[in-house]
C-alpha cells in the first residue's frame, strides 16, 4: 500500500489546521455560513437532514487494518457507533457535531486519511476495481495509477473551481467492476504490443441525464497519461456550462459538442502542454507502483477448505456466493456482505469494523477494500483460512451469503439522511431483502443487481441496476419508478422505464411481480434476469407489473 | 393573484449540533416541533423568517415549512418534515431516541 510521504502528511496537517481555525471562526461568528460553506465542503463536511455528515475519502477503496480501526474509533467517539460505506468507496459519518470535526480530521490524519475533495466542484476521490491487485482476470493493478491521479488532482491549482464535480474510475480488467462507463473519465488498463497503456472513456454519468461514456482514445501510453488527462479536464473546464448546473457535467459537454470535436480539442491542448511534463510523473509512478507490490502468497494445502465445503453446508453456501477468483493458486478474494437481510446497506458498526480489521491483519496481508456495491473485501486470503474467517464473520453478523443476489442491494441514504432526497431508499432495500429471504427464492433467482436511489441524482446507480428503483416526491407522496435492463459492466446500458411509478406500499409487490415474471419466462436457471430481459424485452415484465392476473392479484 | 397562505413554521439546523430546530413564539429555538410558533399570517411569517435568517451565529439553513395545527401543537404536512421531526426510519435514531429535549 501507498504510505504518505512527508509532503503528503504536511499537506494534510496544514489543511486540518486551517479548517480547525475556520470552524472556530464560524462558531465565534466571525464567518457567516455563506463564507464558511465552501470551506467546509472542501473538507467533506455536509449539512444533511438531521445533522452534519462527514465524508471521508478511501482512495480507490483501499485501506489497512489500522485505518479501519481508526474509523471504528471515530464512529464510537464522535458519532453513533457506526459508519456508512458508499457507492464511491468512501465512508460517511452521519452524526458529527461541528465542534468535533477538526478532531475527527486529526484522528484521520494519524492513519493517512482525510476528507479533502470528497465534495465540491473538484476532481473527487478516484475509485477503482475493488478486486484490484487480486483479480485473476486483470492486466495490471489499477491502484498505482489511481494513486498517481490522486496526487496529481489533489489541490491541482487549475482544477479547484471546475464547472461541476468530476469523477474518475480505473479498472485493470476487461471485466469492468468499477462502472467506468458511468464516470466523467473511465480508465481501463490495456496491453498493446507488450506495453501497458490506458484506454480513456469520457462523458459517462448517471444523475438527471444518464449517459454511457464514449472512447476518447484507445491507447494512451504511461508517459502521456497525466498530460492527456490534464488536457481533457482543461478542455471541459473552459467549455463546460457554468450557466446551468444541470448541463455542467462533461457528459453534457461531450453530448453537445460531439466526441470528435472534444477529441480534437483535447489533442490540440495535449500537444500544447505535453512538453511541460518532463518525466517526473513517470518516475513518481514507478515509485508508487513499487509500493503496491503484491504480498508474498503462501503455497500450501487447501484441504481444510475442501473438507469444510463437504461437511458444512452453510460454509459451502457462503463460499459459493461470496468468493471470487484470485490470481494466486490456493487463494481467494473474500467479499464480506454488509447487506444482512433487513439491515441498512453499507452500514457497519464499530465492532464489525474492528472484526474486519482483525481478519485482514490475521489472514489477509493487512488489506481491506470497500466496493462501490457497499461491501467490504479481503483481497488476499489463502483458502485454508476461509473456515476460520467464516466462523468469525458469522459471530458478528457479517456472513450473509448473498453477494450478487437480489438482497445485495445498492441503496443511497435517501430521505432517511440526505437533504437532497425526494424519497426514502434504505427501507425499500430492507424490505426487498427481508421479503425474498422469507420466500427462500434468493438463490433460485440467481444473479440480480437491484440499485435504489432516493432522488434523480442517482447516487444509488439505479440507471445501471438490472432492476433500478428511483424514489420521487409525487404531489407530497413517495413514489417509485422502476427501470429494467441496466448494466454497469463493460456492456454498460441504461435501464428502460417500465411505466408509471408505484406508491411506497406497492413497490415491494411490484418487484415480486417482476421476479415472478422472470422465473416464469427464463430459459432455465442458467439464464440470468438480465439475459432474460435482453432476450424478451419489456413486454412480459410490463404485463406482470401493470396487468396483474386475478389469481396473482388475489394472493 | 397570490395563492392562499398555508400555515408555516420556521425551521433550521442548529449551527454546532446540526440538528433540526424550530422557532418558538418568543423567538427562541426549540428541538420540539410541538413547541414551534405556527404562523398563519403571510406578512408576519415573512418578517419573522427574515429576522430568523439573520441569526447565522446559532442556526443554518433557515426556511419556512408547511405545518398544520394539531392537538399538541404544529404537525408536519409533508413526509420530509415528518422525518426531520423524528429522525431516520431505518434506526431508532435522532430525535425519536432522545428522551429529554435539549434547550
Amino acid at each position: 500500500m501507498y504510505d504518505y510521504t512527508e509532503f503528503d502528511a504536511a499537506f494534510v496537517a496544514q489543511r486540518n489546521r486551517q479548517f480547525r481555525a475556520q470552524v472556530e471562526r464560524r462558531i465565534s461568528g466571525a464567518l457567516t455560513e455563506d463564507e464558511f460553506k465552501p470551506l467546509r465542503l472542501m473538507n467533506g463536511l455536509y449539512l444533511q437532514l438531521h445533522a452534519y455528515m462527514l465524508r471521508v475519502a478511501i482512495p480507490y477503496g483501499t485501506l489497512n487494518g489500522a485505518q479501519m480501526r481508526q474509523l471504528a474509533m471515530i464512529a464510537e467517539r464522535w458519532d453513533k457507533g457506526y459508519g456508512h460505506f458508499t457507492t464511491r468507496q468512501n465512508i460517511q459519518f452521519n452524526w458529527p457535531r461541528l465542534r468535533d470535526v477538526p478532531d475527527m480530521l486529526d484522528a484521520l490524519a494519524q492513519v493517512n486519511m482525510h476528507a479533502i475533495q470528497t465534495s465540491g466542484n473538484t476532481i473527487r476521490n478516484v475509485t477503482a476495481d475493488h478486486f484490484a491487485g487480486a483479480a485473476a482476470d486483470e492486466v495490471a493493478d489499477p491502484r498505482p495509477v489511481a494513486e498517481l491521479i490522486r496526487q496529481w488532482s489533489t489541490d491541482h491549482p487549475e482544477f479547484q473551481f471546475l464547472p461541476r464535480k468530476f469523477k474518475v474510475a480505473v479498472t485493470g480488467s476487461g471485466n469492468d467492476r468499477a462502472v467506468i462507463r458511468a464516470h466523467d473519465i473511465g480508465i481501463q488498463i490495456v496491453e498493446k504490443n507488450g506495453a501497458l497503456g490506458y484506454r480513456l472513456i469520457v462523458g459517462g454519468g448517471l444523475g438527471r441525464t444518464p449517459m454511457i461514456g464514449k472512447v476518447l482514445r484507445d491507447f494512451v501510453s504511461q508517459d502521456d497519461l497525466l498530460p492527456y488527462l490534464e488536457a481533457t479536464v482543461s478542455v471541459w473546464n473552459l467549455l463546460g456550462r457554468r450557466d446551468n448546473k444541470y448541463k455542467s457535467r462533461i457528459k453534457i459537454t461531450v453530448h453537445e459538442h460531439g466526441i470528435e470535436d472534444i477529441r480534437a480539442r483535447v489533442e490540440a491542448r495535449f500537444s500544447l502542454i505535453r512538453p511541460s511534463f518532463t518525466g517526473v510523473d513517470v518516475a513518481l509512478f514507478e515509485e508508487i507502483r513499487a509500493a503496491f507490490a503484491p504480498p508474498a502468497f503462501r503455497d500450501e494445502s487447501t484441504a481444510i477448505y475442501e473438507t469444510a465445503r463437504r461437511t458444512d453446508p452453510i460454509f459451502r453456501s457462503w463460499s459459493d456466493t461470496n468468493l471470487a477468483a484470485h490470481r494466486a493458486p490456493g487463494h481467494a478474494i473474500v467479499q464480506i456482505s454488509l447487506k444482512a437481510h433487513g439491515a441498512t446497506p453499507g452500514d457497519a458498526t464499530a465492532e464489525q469494523m474492528r472484526v474486519m480489521a482483525e481478519l485482514a491483519e490475521t489472514y489477509g496481508h493487512d488489506e481491506l477494500r470497500i466496493s462501490h456495491e457497499q461491501n467490504v473485501i479481503l483481497p488476499h486470503v489463502h483458502k485454508s483460512d476461509l473456515p476460520a474467517i467464516h466462523a468469525t464473520l458469522k459471530k458478528h453478523g457479517l456472513a450473509t451469503a448473498n453477494i450478487g443476489l437480489i438482497s445485495d442491494i445498492i441503496a443511497c441514504p435517501g430521505m432517511d439522511y440526505c437533504a437532497l432526497a425526494t424519497a426514502r431508499s434504505i427501507p425499500v432495500a430492507q424490505q426487498i431483502a427481508t421479503r425474498f429471504d422469507e420466500l427462500k427464492l434468493e438463490h433460485d433467482i440467481g444473479e440480480l443487481k437491484i440499485k435504489i436511489s432516493g432522488c434523480i441524482n442517482a447516487c444509488g446507480h439505479h440507471h445501471v441496476g438490472h432492476i433500478g428503483i428511483l424514489g420521487l416526491d409525487r404531489a407530497g407522496v413517495e413514489n417509485y419508478q422502476i427501470t429494467l435492463g441496466g448494466d454497469g459492466t463493460q456492456d454498460a446500458a441504461i435501464g428502460d422505464r417500465t411505466g408509471p411509478g408505484f406508491a411506497y406500499d406497492q413497490i415491494i409487490p411490484a418487484i415480486e411481480r417482476i421476479i415472478a415474471a422472470y422465473l416464469e419466462h427464463r430459459d432455465g436457471p442458467q439464464e440470468s434476469f438480465l439475459a432474460t430481459y435482453r432476450r424478451l424485452g419489456m413486454a412480459p415484465f410490463k404485463a406482470a407489473l401493470y396487468e396483474p392476473r386475478d389469481a396473482v392479484a388475489a394472493e | 393573484m397570490s395563492r392562499d397562505f398555508t400555515p408555516k413554521v420556521i425551521t433550521a439546523n442548529a449551527l454546532v449540533e446540526g440538528d433540526v430546530v424550530y422557532l418558538t413564539e418568543d423567538d427562541s429555538w426549540t428541538r420540539d416541533l410541538t413547541q414551534a410558533a405556527l404562523l398563519t399570517d403571510e406578512a408576519d411569517a415573512e418578517a419573522r423568517f427574515l429576522e430568523a435568517s439573520a441569526r447565522t451565529e446559532t442556526v443554518v439553513g433557515v426556511y419556512l415549512a408547511d405545518a398544520a395545527p394539531g392537538p399538541n401543537g404544529p404537525e408536519p404536512t409533508h413526509f420530509r418534515e415528518e422525518f426531520r421531526r423524528t429522525g431516520p426510519s431505518n434506526y431508532h435514531h435522532g430525535k425519536q431516541a432522545e428522551t429529554a429535549s435539549r434547550a
